[in-house]
């Protein structure tokens, strides 16, 4: 089946609908799918929910689709950066769920891996835990958070084949592979289409297999918080 | 009374050789100026272990962040790897230490970093993992509030971002350990009296 697409519109034709959970890749501005939030932003698909650790900045990722209002919810552990986010999460316009990084890398693998809850020390004893199941295993409290399992998964790689199998650059790794897992369709964004049988097999950070569609384009990449250091006798 | 960068040797002291060790964002990330010959590995929970200093101008890489999303740079001994494996090292305690900033520590090893009530919140990102899953906990932090209000306290009133996970305090006046029944006086700074120490504590010190 062929699996990769001419454009970021082309690989969300048809599976974009309103009220739907989208999984997004990413840390910060690092690694996330910026062409496919594009496409999606000029679909006008509404009252999305977004599972994804950052917000995007006011211009830029997740950000272009809250000042379109197409935002419903988020489900992320940290939302500073964000002007608008907070206009609207202040004004009961967008709903936010906390939820700490690592339970969000978790709760994202463990529902693309077909488990549906699991424990965690994390946010014991904390506005986190509130009504949530707490069990104690060896002599300490654990609580429940569920796994999540997405409509849709968009991501961003450095290259993939044309099965796609995935291969991620340095730090734009992070929340990409567990978002892919967790949705029913993957779409991934590349720098880079490469011919099947030309990536090391031993070195596949993610497997074709939960790659659906892929588009290959040109990438801004912007840098958050660009920090340098002096040449020493500079 | 110390200043920022002596807290940071000071609390370069609490890594031993060896360590995989995650640093927070502010006076914890001065930490790594002052480890000296001892081989320390910097865990980077985005998902880096081996974590280089700040790149030279015009060689920053987009792709190439720090948890705190500044340009940083690999070092030989880097590796890479998705955030749920990097919290799996987290949570599954194979970092042995933390060193983190705090708006308030209680005698009861209770931490608040995270949120005040009523002003912007920004939300936790990976600090309630961290706390939970991580060796030993050390907070470094001034000791009191631009107030002048003690920010070491015998319950925290902020939310916590975790509840007995701290195991020693290093602040601007000295050095405090977590113990049963309260706080103990393990070193004042340079030109602070335990009278001065103690005063500028809400807590219990034992």
């Amino acid at each position: 089946m062929k699996k990769v697409y001419g454009s970021a519109a082309e690989a969300l034709d048809g599976v974009l609908s309103d009220g739907m959970l989208i999984a997004a890749g990413g840390f910060g501005l690092c690694g996330i799918p910026e062409l496919l939030l594009q496409a999606i932003k000029e679909a006008g698909t509404k009252n999305l929910t977004f599972a994804s650790n950052n917000a995007g900045v006011d211009d830029f990722g997740i950000g272009i689709l809250l000042q379109t209002k197409q935002v419903k919810k988020m489900i992320s552990s940290y939302v500073g950066e964000n002007a608008e986010f907070m206009r609207q999460y202040l004004s009961g316009e967008l709903e936010l769920e906390f939820t700490p990084q690592g339970t969000l890398a978790e709760r994202m693998r463990a529902g693309g891996s077909g488990i549906p809850g699991f424990y965690t020390k994390t946010g014991v004893g904390t506005v986190i835990a509130e009504g949530k199941e707490v069990k104690e295993f060896n002599g300490q409290d654990y609580i429940l958070e569920e796994g999540l399992f997405a409509d849709l998964s968009i991501i961003k790689a450095w290259k993939a084949d044309e099965t796609g199998n995935l291969v991620f650059r340095k730090t734009a790794r992070n929340f990409n592979p567990p978002a892919a897992m967790c949705g029913k369709i993957c779409v991934v964004e590349v720098e880079e289409i490469v011919p099947v049988g030309s990536l090391d097999p031993d070195n596949i950070h993610l497997p074709g297999i939960y790659v659906h569609r892929i588009i290959q384009g040109t990438h801004e990449k912007r840098i958050e918080q660009r920090t340098v250091r002096q040449k020493e006798g500079a | 009374m110390w200043d920022r960068n002596q807290m940071a040797a000071r609390a370069a002291q609490e890594l031993e050789d060896g360590m995989y060790v995650n640093l927070g964002i502010g006076i914890p990330t001065l930490v790594a100026n002052y480890v000296g010959d001892k081989d320390i590995t910097l865990q980077s929970e985005n998902g880096m272990l081996g974590m280089g200093p700040f790149p030279f101008e015009g060689e920053e890489d987009a792709d190439l962040i720090n948890a705190g999303k500044q340009t940083i740079t690999e070092m030989d001994r880097t590796a890479y790897f998705d955030s749920a494996t990097s919290f799996g090292m987290i949570r599954g305690g194979k970092i042995a230490a933390a060193i983190l900033g705090a708006m308030e520590v209680a005698e009861n090893g209770d931490l608040a970093n995270w949120m005040i009530p009523g002003k912007l919140v920004k939300g936790m990102g990976g600090a309630m993992d961290l706390v939970a899953g991580v060796g030993r906990v050390v907070v470094v932090m001034d000791h009191t509030n631009k107030h002048g209000d003690s920010k070491v306290l015998k319950e925290c009133t902020l939310p916590l971002t975790g509840k007995g996970v701290v195991d020693r305090i290093i602040t601007n006046l000295g050095v405090l350990d977590v113990v049963e029944g309260g706080l103990r006086i393990v070193e004042c700074a340079e030109g602070v009296t335990k009278e001065e120490l103690r005063a500028a504590t809400e807590a219990t010190l034992v």
